[in-house]
């Protein structure tokens, strides 16, 4: 059994402690809300909170979320920035297949909450790490700014 | 409105049919219709015995001659609290027609958009595209095919409404008029659809009904928000892979490392003992293969087992693809003339002055949708009352359903297909072998004949879902144009060499012509005025192909269109007006996009820096046409587009916002198509590539703002989720030419 702290609830796994967090999510946890893309760190579709930054759920090992708080797309409303991401997100109808939204969303939100005010560079480089397959970058472009905005 | 959406599942398509009944069998086509003929004969019913379940619910009240897919009983819910629910005959994978063809027959209804939801629907007969016969989310026709179908399914439902108020109120059904969900009456008095809704399904189905003219429209042509916006932004939004149900398990499947192969020896000894594994065994997968299938609780202890799995494989009497030696091959080939297509007079080429001998490389591609593959299947009884439900994001319900039931040996009407929301798919999903359906459904079989009588998700990893097959095919063109000092063309020599899509599947009988996979040679030669010769050659290779978002358009836009650039640059011609000259007094749709592209654009008035350039490209797909006007830049070698403007015209334009997105999209996946890493590459059988470590496609850093422009229009709204995506390479290609005087023919692009 590990104990882990999921969008403040204490929750207990009983898998094997290398097993990644995105599957503690997933299968053990049912929060499906965040997605599994790549396995190896190179989509960013499985981008959680681990004590507010992001990290990618599907290489991290559930053992090291142990004492920590994780934070997934489910809870994300909770935080301020997290809620007018998601605002904006619906307002620019982001989204097309949807799959790797929650991925981009916990990404622009860790984001934001380090820096409130991104460059175009900046943006770039913290997103660069999340796979749309349907091509919606410049939509989660203009949200993130629209975000930025809102929070000034 | 209630509407018991039966599951009849016994009704073959009719494009089987038509297939079953092609008498001349040629090689490739006898083993795929005899497994069809096995599949549906074998499964149960006979050919052309229709069970009317589904239809007789309501055919007492609907007119002689009016099917399934015209009845709105099950295509509109309206609840007490008057929420309208639509189904939706097409699978959702991004391309917004859960919105769009709700907003469709949100229209003709005069509902309340504010109150209109929308679900798939699942392979009940009346969920067929209506132009097809079948069950099919492709060739970017939800919209096109559908439009005069829900506006009629609308407008039906809306005559129903009004004649229950019309009983209620004891007033001629011309007394009242409706408006945003309301009924109103000349005399006032006003009431909510929910009120008689349950009372309108008992009337009559009008057959015929008048529909709005299009200036009345109050939804349709709205920039609209998509319905499942904020599913995908909170994480709600259920996908195939997200399926829970109760003691679920996990399979994963160990496949061959060459198509078909099979196993010579195995050892799971490791595996079996690993924590949380269930079951190990070894399984017939797609193409004759082989592969091990491994069951545990969860995705991550199955993968785990999988990969612990030590197996010999078996590769005697398999061709070993190498993607270097293939192109040899097809460069050979394409030095002969294939099977004729066109067959212009082409002997000014050995007189002419002015020539361009051009060849060209396209690889293999794959889908890499970001939701990889996967299947969950639920059976349960014994004997004749066993069932199966299935979850999985399908563009071809029907046909997965018929093959899952084979698989499963359980008669199709005992197969329950639940349609789910997929993470992308771009063609993907519409696989006339059902491969990864069938695959399930097969191991689905055999656990459940061990005892795991739980219910069973089949996950691909992303490894998996790469090095499975089905990719866009690899083509090589080669064309020998003849033309004058002011590039007029004299002729033009052109061979295709590539594999064909349909060979061998129930779409060969009407996509095959005189031996040509007409998905090979779509896009060619128009819209020109040109003399050509056109000839294919379609090799036979160990290799699974299949559709990828806008087809044999993926090659032939690039091939088109960087030889017409050329020609208009050898000449020192302007590329655009080069381009209108040869579409004479023809193809005003093209010029229309095209002007529309190169006025928003700035083409022609604005001065580009001196390390920029402009590409130019227009293409139709789909019925509609895309321009695109790019500027592009090379940066330390590498070619870098700066700004992307785009012209469209697909006819009436039902959700602008879906639209733009749609081509924004599809821009970005051509743009992928260029970027060195996008290939899949063969060596001794075997794909190289495996994740998106090696697998290039589209991040942010790579895509500059997209700017998209409609050409207004009122008639009959064509495709667009595919039309988007071919002359964008190609424009791409054109500004990279001008700015550096070299012809890329190949992708991804080789600049140096």
């Amino acid at each position: 059994m590990i104990k882990i702290d999921v969008n403040a609830q204490e929750k207990s796994v009983n898998i094997a402690p290398e097993t990644p967090i995105l599957w503690a999510l997933r299968d053990s946890l049912g929060l499906t809300g965040t997605k599994f893309g790549c396995g190896i760190a190179q989509c960013g579709a499985c981008t959680v909170h681990l004590d507010g930054q992001a990290i990618r759920s599907c290489v991290t090992p559930v053992s090291v979320a142990s004492g920590k708080h994780l934070t997934t797309i489910e809870a994300i409303a909770a935080d301020p920035i997290g809620k007018v991401v998601q605002a904006v997100w619906i307002q620019h109808d982001v989204a097309q297949c949807g799959y790797c939204q929650s991925g981009q969303i916990m990404s622009a939100t860790a984001l934001l909450k380090s820096n409130k005010h991104p460059t175009d560079q900046q943006i770039e480089s913290a997103m660069s790490g999340n796979i749309c397959r349907c091509g919606t970058y410049q939509r989660i472009r203009t949200a993130i700014k629209a975000a930025a905005k809102q929070l000034a | 409105m209630k509407f018991d959406q039966q599951e009849d599942l016994s009704r073959l398509p009719k494009i089987l049919h038509r297939h079953l009944k092609q008498s001349s069998e040629n090689n490739d086509a006898i083993q795929n219709r005899r497994q069809f003929l096995k599949l549906s004969v074998g499964a149960g019913f006979s050919l052309g015995m229709f069970s009317l379940n589904a239809d007789a619910q309501v055919a007492s009240q609907a007119p002689t001659g009016l099917k399934p897919f015209q009845q709105p009983q099950a295509f509109v819910n309206i609840a007490n609290d008057g929420v309208v629910t639509v189904t939706i005959n097409r699978l959702e994978f991004g391309q917004g027609i859960q919105t769009a063809l709700a907003m469709i027959l949100a229209e003709e209804l005069d509902a309340d958009w504010s109150k209109v939801r929308s679900v798939h629907g699942n392979a009940n007969p009346a969920y067929v595209d209506p132009a097809f016969g079948m069950h099919i989310t492709g060739g970017s026709g939800s919209v096109k095919n559908s439009y005069t179908q829900y506006r009629e399914l609308g407008a039906r439902a809306r005559a129903m409404l009004i004649a229950a108020a019309s009983a209620k109120w004891n007033l001629a059904p011309t007394s009242i008029r409706t408006e945003a969900g309301m009924l109103i009456s000349t005399d006032g008095r006003k009431m909510s659809y929910a009120e008689v809704a349950d009372i309108a399904m008992q009337q009559s189905v009008p057959a015929q009904v008048a529909l709005k003219d299009p200036k009345q429209f109050r939804i349709i042509g709205k920039q609209t928000g998509r319905l499942d916006a904020r599913a995908k932004s909170t994480g709600t939004q259920q996908f195939g892979i997200d399926v829970q149900r109760p003691g679920m398990l996990t399979a994963v499947i160990a496949h061959p490392p060459v198509f078909g192969a099979k196993i010579k020896s195995i050892n799971d000894a490791v595996a079996k003992k690993m924590t949380g594994v269930k079951a190990v065994f070894r399984m017939p997968v797609d193409r004759g293969g082989e592969g091990v299938a491994v069951i545990a609780d969860g995705y991550w202890a199955a993968k785990q087992a999988r990969d612990a799995l030590q197996v010999d494989w078996n590769t005697d009497q398999l061709e070993l693809v190498d993607s270097a030696k293939q192109k040899k091959q097809y460069q050979a080939l394409a030095k002969t003339t294939g099977k004729l297509k066109y067959n212009d007079d082409v002997s000014a080429l050995s007189k002419a002055s002015k020539k361009i001998s051009a060849e060209f490389y396209f690889p293999y591609l794959a889908h890499a949708a970001m939701e990889p593959l996967n299947c969950t299947i639920e059976v349960t009884g014994e004997g004749a009352d066993q069932k199966a439900q299935i979850w999985v994001g399908s563009q071809m319900p029907g046909m997965d359903t018929m093959a899952a039931a084979n698989a499963l040996g359980i008669p199709p009407q005992n197969v329950m297909i639940h349609v789910q929301m997929a993470g992308g798919g771009f063609g993907r999903r519409a696989i006339p072998t059902c491969d990864y359906v069938t695959e399930s459904a097969q191991l689905s079989k055999l656990a459940y004949t061990m005892g795991i009588k739980e219910p069973i998700r089949t996950m691909w990893s992303r490894e998996d879902d790469m090095r499975g097959g089905y990719y866009r095919p690899a083509h090589l063109h080669r064309a020998e144009i003849a033309y004058d000092d002011k590039a007029k063309i004299l002729a033009w020599d052109h061979v295709i060499v590539g594999q064909s899509i349909v060979a061998g599947s129930p779409f060969e009988a009407f996509l095959i012509k005189d031996g040509i996979d007409g998905t090979a040679v779509e896009g060619m030669r128009e819209p020109y005025q040109v003399p050509m010769r056109l000839s294919v050659h379609h090799p036979k290779v160990n290799v699974p192909v299949l559709w990828w978002r806008s087809v044999g358009s993926t090659h032939t836009a690039f091939v088109m269109e960087t030889l017409v650039d050329e020609l208009a640059r050898n000449t020192k011609q302007d590329p655009v007006a080069y381009r209108l000259n040869l579409m004479a007094d023809k193809a005003p749709r093209h010029k229309a996009a095209l002007l529309l592209a190169v006025e928003k654009s700035g083409y022609g008035k604005r001065k580009l820096p001196k390390d920029q350039a402009w590409g130019v490209a227009v293409h139709e797909s789909f019925e509609t046409v895309v321009a695109y006007v790019v500027t592009a830049s090379v940066k330390n070698g590498k070619p870098q587009l700066r700004s992307i403007t785009a012209g469209v015209h697909c006819n009436l334009a039902v959700n602008p916002k879906t639209i733009e997105a749609q081509i924004q999209g599809a821009a970005v996946m051509a743009l992928s198509m260029c970027l060195p890493g996008s290939e899949i590459i063969f060596k001794d059988g075997k794909v190289q590539q495996s994740n998106f470590s090696d697998y290039t496609v589209a991040r942010m850093s790579d895509v500059p703002d997209i700017d998209v422009h409609i050409v207004p229009s009122a008639d009959a709204p064509t495709g667009i989720g595919e039309p988007g995506l071919p002359p964008l390479a190609p424009a791409f290609a054109n500004a990279i030419a001008r700015l550096t005087g070299k012809n890329l023919r190949t992708l991804p692009f080789q600049l140096s």
